[in-house]
């Protein structure tokens, strides 16, 4: 019994010990040895998987890339990479672990907003830049001037599906159906409506849902009672398959749009022939013609054997823009690394011109897609 | 109007897939006096069973198909059934002479396990049902949508409890059950035997939860090992609603409860649809105890 405080406070020294020696080896072992450390956090097992393979495997070839180029300042590129199992506490550690023991230069990380949320201060606190490549939630970046990301934030998105539903579906009236237990699904219906009634439309129908629910008969009931031109749906893949299926049965053939949370297979998989002619805004898409955005999909199916979707091509975009950052710093130097990546402008990334702005947002273009014969099909660009 | 008819049969079909596993609580409960809390994981592996059948059932005959339909609702049923009688043989028949508490904490236990083990072995991502029949929506009946699957929903839970009731008041063992449900030690005092009885009944209302669970994934296709929880939280509120013993009080509770539910979900106060049951519950657990259709129950000490 006398042994675990004893062991309580051995373990707490060590901890502190390595807190507190974090700043001399990231420099050391980062910038005096022949590699370049580039650390990564990534959900590879558990509930946001398939999220998190796609974004390393991205990041992975990124690193491939570079090093056939040559390195970067002369350098080769190694990725360290963490599981942190999509669990909350797990970013952290494994934050604290490749900042301190692995020394890397910057981190690279995550897709759950929630997650990135975790690791962000320890970032922050150690002045290693970090790049999130997929968290669209505007709070991320919001910890601190060492924290960027690749993607658009959800006010982005809320305005490019209004200006969308206006202009060409040419909506006249709109209802929302909204899932409350989503911060993803709040905020994008709270910037959805704003900009849609500034462009003239008017939201006749709001209605709510938990995520989780089956059952959205009564919720659209009530929307088709309000009679509206189309129905926004800021929701993950499950619910919105389920809902297109209901909507359609009752009788509800209005187009049906939302945002990136519908980007999984599972989504057509669920909804089926309901989903026909249905649209949602998302980073990115195989379709694009531009000559680097094909580059890479041929890249990625050589290595994978599979077709690159926005997770990805968002993962490839984080590392690159952090070595293009790297490049024109002239050094791995945390804070001259992240002077770089704050004055990035006009980067030619996969998923568009990336142009990180004051608040360390990427300014960039959002795609959006129709899905047709159960198949997701480009539709157009819409710039910032 | 027309809304509120729209809303009528969307309660209605959504109320009688509770009122089917309100039954099993309800059988349950009238014999052995305890409630089941692994019932509503019962209607998720009757869900899941069916998903495995589909594709076998397909092989031999056309589907989507009626008959495809009732061949995979058949077989999950017995499949089911003979869950139930399994869990009670192994997790409650040894606990029977000991406490009503020991029995209901065991069945919070295989609740979990169910759940969890589900999530196991199907993996906790939704999965698409398959079409088991062919489905249409008839639309414009005076501005009224009903869909195809709707109306089997409300059929077939009608012929199931037409079925039931014949089951119980007009064969030997249904009146065994209820002479069980009366008197347990009068019963088998009369030669009547309590282990089958109470095995014949577990089967029973594992297999209308597994109708339920087919019903549920033909209205609503994406299933997952968490997907009994809610719903049979909610047939327990039935259950009790309608006075818990008792079975068309189950089957009332469930429509009740359904209605309620989709009437308060079509609403702007749609955030509150899951809290109704058991607002419903707290009212008529304080108003009358004993349920809308129960009788009064005196405690003999």
């Amino acid at each position: 019994m006398n042994v675990r405080p004893a062991q309580f406070l051995a373990a707490l020294a060590v901890s502190l010990s390595l807190v507190g020696c974090n700043k001399s080896p990231s420099s050391a072992a980062g910038g005096g040895s022949d590699v370049i450390k580039v650390g990564e956090y990534a959900s590879l097992t558990g509930k946001e998987a398939a999220f998190g393979q796609s974004s390393h495997e991205g990041t992975a070839l990124a690193v491939d890339d570079l090093n056939a180029a040559g390195g970067v300042l002369g350098k080769k590129i190694q990725l360290i990479t963490e599981d942190d199992q999509s669990q909350a506490g797990q970013p952290a550690t494994d934050v604290r672990k490749l900042i301190s023991d692995d020394g890397v230069v910057a981190v690279l990380g995550e897709v759950a907003s929630s997650r990135s949320l975790e690791a962000a201060p320890i970032c922050q606190e150690n002045h290693i830049p970090m790049i999130s490549p997929s968290s669209t939630n505007p709070r991320v970046t919001e910890v601190g001037d060492y924290i960027f990301r690749v993607c658009f934030i959800d006010p982005f998105q809320g305005t490019v599906m209004a200006n969308f539903a206006t202009k060409t579906l040419k909506l006249k009236t709109a209802a929302v159906l909204t899932d409350v237990t989503s911060d993803y699904s709040m905020g994008l219906a709270k910037f959805f409506k704003e900009s849609f009634t500034a462009d003239g439309g008017k939201i006749v129908a709001e209605q709510t849902y938990s995520g989780g629910d089956k059952d959205f008969s009564a919720q659209l009931t009530a929307i088709k009672a309000a009679n509206p031109d189309g129905i926004f749906i800021p929701g993950y893949y499950t619910e919105v398959g389920l809902i297109a299926i209901q909507a359609r049965q009752l009788g509800i053939n209005l187009p049906l749009f939302g945002g990136d949370g519908w980007e999984s297979s599972s989504l057509v998989s669920i909804g089926g022939a309901a989903l026909e002619g249905t649209y949602f805004s998302t980073h990115f898409t195989p379709e694009d013609t531009n000559a680097v955005v094909q580059a890479f999909v041929k890249k990625f199916q050589a290595k994978y054997n599979q077709t690159p979707d926005a997770m990805a091509a968002l993962g490839y975009d984080s590392l690159m823009i952090l070595a293009d950052a790297m490049k024109r710093a002239g050094t791995t130097d945390g804070d001259k690394v992240r002077d770089a990546l704050a004055a990035t402008k006009d980067f030619p990334g996969i998923t568009g011109n990336i142009t990180i702005d004051a608040e360390r947002n990427a300014s960039k273009p959002a795609v959006i897609l129709e899905i047709k014969n159960g198949k997701y099909h480009y539709l157009q660009t819409i710039a910032p | 109007m027309t809304e509120f008819l729209q809303q009528l049969i969307n309660g209605l079909a959504f109320g009688s897939i509770l009122a089917l596993i309100a039954l099993g609580y309800t059988m349950v409960y009238g014999i052995l006096r305890f409630i089941n809390f692994a019932h509503g994981d019962v209607f998720m592996i009757g869900a899941f069973a069916g998903f495995y059948l589909a594709p076998r059932v397909a092989a031999l005959v056309p589907m989507p198909s009626i008959l495809g339909g009732l061949i995979v609702m058949a077989g999950s049923m017995a499949i089911c059934a003979i869950l139930g009688i399994l869990i009670e043989r192994i997790a409650y028949r040894p606990l029977r002479r000991g406490t009503k508490l020991a029995v209901l904490i065991t069945s919070i236990g295989v609740s979990l396990f169910l759940e969890y083990a589900g999530q196991k072995f199907f993996g906790a991502a939704p999965r698409r049902f398959p079409a088991l029949i062919p489905s249409y929506s008839i639309e414009n009946i005076g501005g009224l949508s009903v869909s195809s699957n709707q109306i089997i929903v409300l059929g077939v839970t009608l012929a199931l409890l037409i079925v039931l009731r014949f089951i119980v008041q007009k064969t030997k063992i249904g009146t065994a059950m209820r002479a069980l449900s009366f008197n347990p030690e009068a019963a088998s005092l009369m030669g009547i035997n309590t282990d089958v009885v109470i095995s014949f009944t577990f089967g029973l209302g594992s297999a209308l939860a597994a109708a339920g669970g087919i019903l549920f994934a033909i209205l609503y296709p994406a299933i997952d090992p968490l997907m009994g929880i809610m719903p049979g939280l909610k047939a327990f509120c039935a259950a009790v609603l309608g006075g818990i013993g008792n079975l068309p009080g189950a089957a009332l509770g469930g429509v009740i409860i359904g209605t309620v539910e989709i009437f308060v979900a079509g609403s702007k106060y749609s955030t509150y649809r899951d809290a109704i049951a058991f607002a419903i519950l707290i009212l008529i657990l304080l108003v009358k105890p004993s349920g809308l259709l129960g009788k009064k129950d005196i405690e003999k000490v």
